[in-house]
C-alpha cells in the first residue's frame, strides 16, 4: 500500500490508546450533521431512496459475487454446466473440496500460507517496534536521515523490485523454501513509520519516572511503551496479516513446485488443472479456503483493519 | 515533528546528566549508540538489501543482454530501451497501461465519491455498509479474480445467464483482447472503489460543519452544496487518492495474472516485465529495462504527490 503522506497524523495514535480504534473515519454517523435534519423531516420517501437504496446496493454489489462463490463451492458440475442458472447448490455437500484438496496438495497450501504469514507477520511486527522505539527513544547522531529513508523506501514499490530479488534470493538457494519467501518481505518501513507516529504521541513524563527509577531501554520498551501501544500494533499487525496472506507475485515466482507454494500461487495451479467447465464448482471451493479466513479476520477486527490501510489519508 | 522526535529524550538526559561528571555522558552516549544498533539495524539491513539494493540492481540487469538462468550476460548498454521503444510492444504496452490505469483511477474514485455520499448520512446501517464496501479490499487478488473469472464465462457464468434472458449472446471476454482489459478493469475497479469511498468519507467528515450549515441557510440545495463547497474543500482528499490509487493500479499483478494469464490485451508495464523474464522469454535485461521505465513514471507520481503535500502541511 502506499503510504505517503510523511507528516499527516496517525488515526490510531490520535484518539489515544483506549479509543484508537474508533478514530478515523468511523466517527462519522455519530457526528451530528444538523444539514441533513430538515431534508428527512420534509420527505421521508426522499430519505429512504436517497439514503437506504445506494447503500443497500452498494452491499449487495460486494456481497452478491462473494455469496456466489460460496454457492458454487457446493454445486455439483452437472448444477454448474448448465443453460438455467440454479442459485441454491442441491444439497451442501463438499465433494468439490475433496477433489481441490486431491487434486492438489491444498492442505500443505493452507499450511505454507500459515507458517509464511505467522512466522513473516510476527518477526515484522517486532522488528517494527525495536525501530520505532530506536527512533522515538533512543539517542543517535543520525536518526533523522534514517527516519528519511524509511520514509524514502515506503514509497519503493515492491514490484519493480522482484528480478533483482529472484536472482538474489536463488543464488542464496531460496527456492522453492518457505524461508525464500518470506526473507525479502521481513524488513518493513510502513509498521516502523506508523508506530514511531504513534510512539511520538506516548507522554514523555511515564519514560521519565520509569527512568529514574532505574528502569534500561529494554524494561521501558516491554513494561511501558508496548502495553500502552496495544491498538496500533495491533492496526501494524492485522495490516501485515492481510497482506502476507494475500502475497502472490513473490511466491508465485521464487516457487514452483507444489510442496512450498503459498494458498494464491496453490489457486493458480488448481485453476491450470481445473480449466475446463466443469472445474468451476473446484476452484470456487479453492476460492473460498483463500478469501474466507480473512473475510473474517476483517469481520472481526475491521476497524484495525481499515484505519490501517487508509493511513496517510487524513492530511491537515 | 521532526523537531519532538529528537527534543524530548534528549531533555529527559539533560535533566539528568547536568550534575553528573562528562565521563558518565559519553559513557551513556556510547551505550545508546549500540542500544540504537541493535534494535534497529535488523530492519534497516532487511530494508537496505531488499529494498534499495534492487533499485540498482534493476538498472544494472537493465543494460546487459541476459538470459534468465544463464551464467554469462553481455554489456550492451541501452539496447534494451531501445528495443523497447522501437518494438511495436512498446505503443501496446504503454497504451494499455495508459487505458487500465486511467480507467481504473477515474472509475474507482468517482464510484467511491458517491458510496461515500450515501455513507455521509445519518441512517442506521452506515457503520456496516462502509466495512462491506471496504471488505474487497482486503481479499486476495487471486480469489477475486477466481470467482469474477466464474462470473464472466461465456457459457456457464451469471452475466451470460443475465444477457440470455434479455436474448444476447454472452461476449467472449477472456478471448477477445479488448473485453479482456474491460474485465480486468471492472474488477480491479469492484475491488478498489471502497478504499476510495473510505478515504473520501473520512474527508466528507472532516469539512468544516459550520461553512456548510452557512450555504444551507443560505437557501442552497443538496447538490448546489455539493458541487460548490464539498467538492473544492475536498480537492486535498482527492489529490490524495489520485496519487495512491494512480500509485497501486500502475503496479496491479495479481487479477492481470490469474484472469488473463497469457496477458493477451492486458499486458501493462508491470505485467510485461513479468512476462518477459518469467513468462516464456526469460529475459532478464529486457524484463529489468521495462522495470526500471516503470519506476521512473511512479517516481514521477510520488515526487509530484511530495510537492505538493509540502504545501499543504502544516508543520507543528
Amino acid at each position: 500500500m502506499s503510504t505517503l503522506s510523511p507528516v499527516s497524523p496517525d488515526p490510531a495514535a490520535n484518539a489515544g490508546p483506549a479509543s484508537a480504534a474508533d478514530s478515523a473515519a468511523d466517527a462519522g454517523p455519530e457526528v451530528p450533521q444538523q444539514r441533513h435534519k430538515p431534508f428527512s423531516r420534509a420527505n421521508l420517501t426522499q430519505t429512504i431512496a436517497g439514503g437506504y437504496l445506494p447503500l443497500v446496493l452498494a452491499t449487495l454489489v460486494v456481497f452478491l459475487p462473494l455469496l456466489w462463490m460460496v454457492l458454487s463451492s457446493f454445486k455439483q458440475p452437472g448444477e454448474i454446466i448448465t443453460m438455467d442458472l440454479r442459485i441454491l447448490p442441491e444439497s451442501l455437500n463438499f465433494e468439490n473440496y475433496n477433489t481441490a484438496m486431491t487434486t492438489v496438495p491444498f492442505a500443505q497450501f493452507f499450511a505454507n500460507s500459515l507458517i509464511v504469514t505467522g512466522v513473516g507477520a510476527t518477526i515484522k511486527v517486532l522488528l517494527a517496534i525495536l525501530t520505532a522505539y530506536a527512533l522515538v527513544f533512543v539517542r543517535f547522531p543520525f536518526k533523522n536521515a534514517i527516519f528519511v529513508l524509511i520514509l524514502v523506501a515506503l514509497m519503493v514499490p515492491p514490484q519493480v523490485s522482484i528480478l533483482p530479488n529472484y536472482i538474489l534470493i536463488a543464488g542464496m538457494g531460496g527456492k522453492n523454501t518457505l524461508w525464500g519467501i518470506i526473507l525479502p518481505g521481513l524488513g518493513t518501513a510502513f509498521g516502523t513509520f506508523l508506530l514511531r507516529q504513534h510512539f511520538m504521541t506516548l507522554p514523555a513524563s511515564i519514560l521519565e519516572s520509569a527512568e529514574i527509577d532505574g528502569a534500561g531501554h529494554w524494561r521501558r520498551l516491554w513494561r511501558i511503551v508496548v502495553p500502552v501501544s496495544g491498538p496500533s500494533i495491533a492496526t501494524v499487525a492485522l495490516v501485515v496479516v492481510v497482506s502476507e496472506w494475500n502475497d502472490y507475485i513473490w511466491p508465485l515466482i521464487i516457487t514452483d513446485r507444489p510442496e512450498t507454494m503459498t494458498l494464491p500461487v496453490g489457486l493458480t495451479l488448481l485453476q491450470n488443472s481445473e480449466s475446463n467447465g466443469a472445474g468451476w464448482g473446484i476452484l470456487m471451493a479453492g476460492a473460498v479456503l483463500v478469501i474466507v479466513p480473512i473475510l473474517l479476520v476483517f469481520a472481526a477486527l475491521q476497524r484495525y483493519i481499515v484505519a490501517g490501510l487508509t493511513q496517510g489519508s487524513v492530511t491537515g | 515533528m521532526t523537531r519532538q522526535l529528537t527534543d524530548r529524550p534528549r531533555a529527559v538526559v539533560e535533566a539528568k546528566s547536568a550534575p553528573t561528571p562528562r565521563a558518565r555522558w559519553s559513557a551513556r552516549t556510547r551505550r545508546d549508540f549500540f542500544v540504537f544498533l541493535a534494535l534497529a539495524l535488523p530492519n534497516l539491513l532487511l530494508i537496505a538489501v531488499f529494498t534499495y539494493l534492487p533499485l540498482f540492481n534493476n538498472i544494472y540487469y537493465s543494460t546487459l543482454d541476459w538470459t534468465l538462468g544463464s551464467a554469462s550476460a553481455t554489456v550492451v548498454g541501452f539496447e534494451n530501451y531501445v528495443t523497447f521503444f522501437t518494438s511495436p510492444d512498446a505503443a501496446e504496452v504503454l497504451g494499455t497501461t495508459a487505458v487500465f490505469t486511467l480507467v481504473t483511477v477515474g472509475g474507482s474514485m468517482i464510484l467511491g465519491l458517491l458510496v461515500a455520499l450515501a455513507l455521509n448520512s445519518r441512517i442506521r446501517g452506515t457503520t456496516f455498509a462502509r466495512s462491506a464496501v471496504f471488505a474487497p479490499y482486503v481479499l486476495s487478488g487471486v480469489g477475486v479474480g477466481l470467482v469474477w473469472l466464474f462470473i464472466f464465462d461465456p457459457g456457464y457464468g451469471v452475466l451470460a445467464w443475465l444477457l440470455r434472458g434479455i436474448g444476447q449472446q454472452s461476449p467472449q471476454w477472456i478471448n477477445d483482447p479488448q473485453l479482456s482489459l474491460v474485465m480486468v478493469i471492472i474488477v480491479y475497479v469492484w475491488k478498489n472503489l471502497g478504499y476510495c469511498a473510505v478515504v473520501y468519507l473520512a474527508g466528507l467528515q472532516s469539512l468544516p460543519q459550520d461553512v456548510m450549515e452557512a450555504a444551507s441557510l443560505d437557501g442552497a440545495n443538496g447538490f448546489r452544496r455539493f458541487l460548490s463547497m464539498s467538492l473544492p474543500l475536498l480537492s486535498p482528499t482527492t489529490f490524495f487518492l489520485l496519487i495512491t490509487t494512480m500509485l497501486s493500479s500502475l503496479q496491479a499483478f495479481d487479477l492481470i495474472r490469474i484472469m488473463t494469464p497469457l496477458g493477451n490485451g492486458t499486458s501493462t508495464l508491470i505485467y510485461e516485465a513479468y512476462l518477459q523474464a518469467f513468462g516464456a522469454f526469460n529475459r532478464a535485461g529486457y524484463s529489468a529495462a521495462i522495470s526500471v521505465i516503470l519506476f521512473a513514471i511512479l517516481l514521477i507520481i510520488t515526487l509530484l504527490q511530495l510537492r505538493f503535500v509540502e504545501r499543504k502541511v502544516h508543520y507543528s
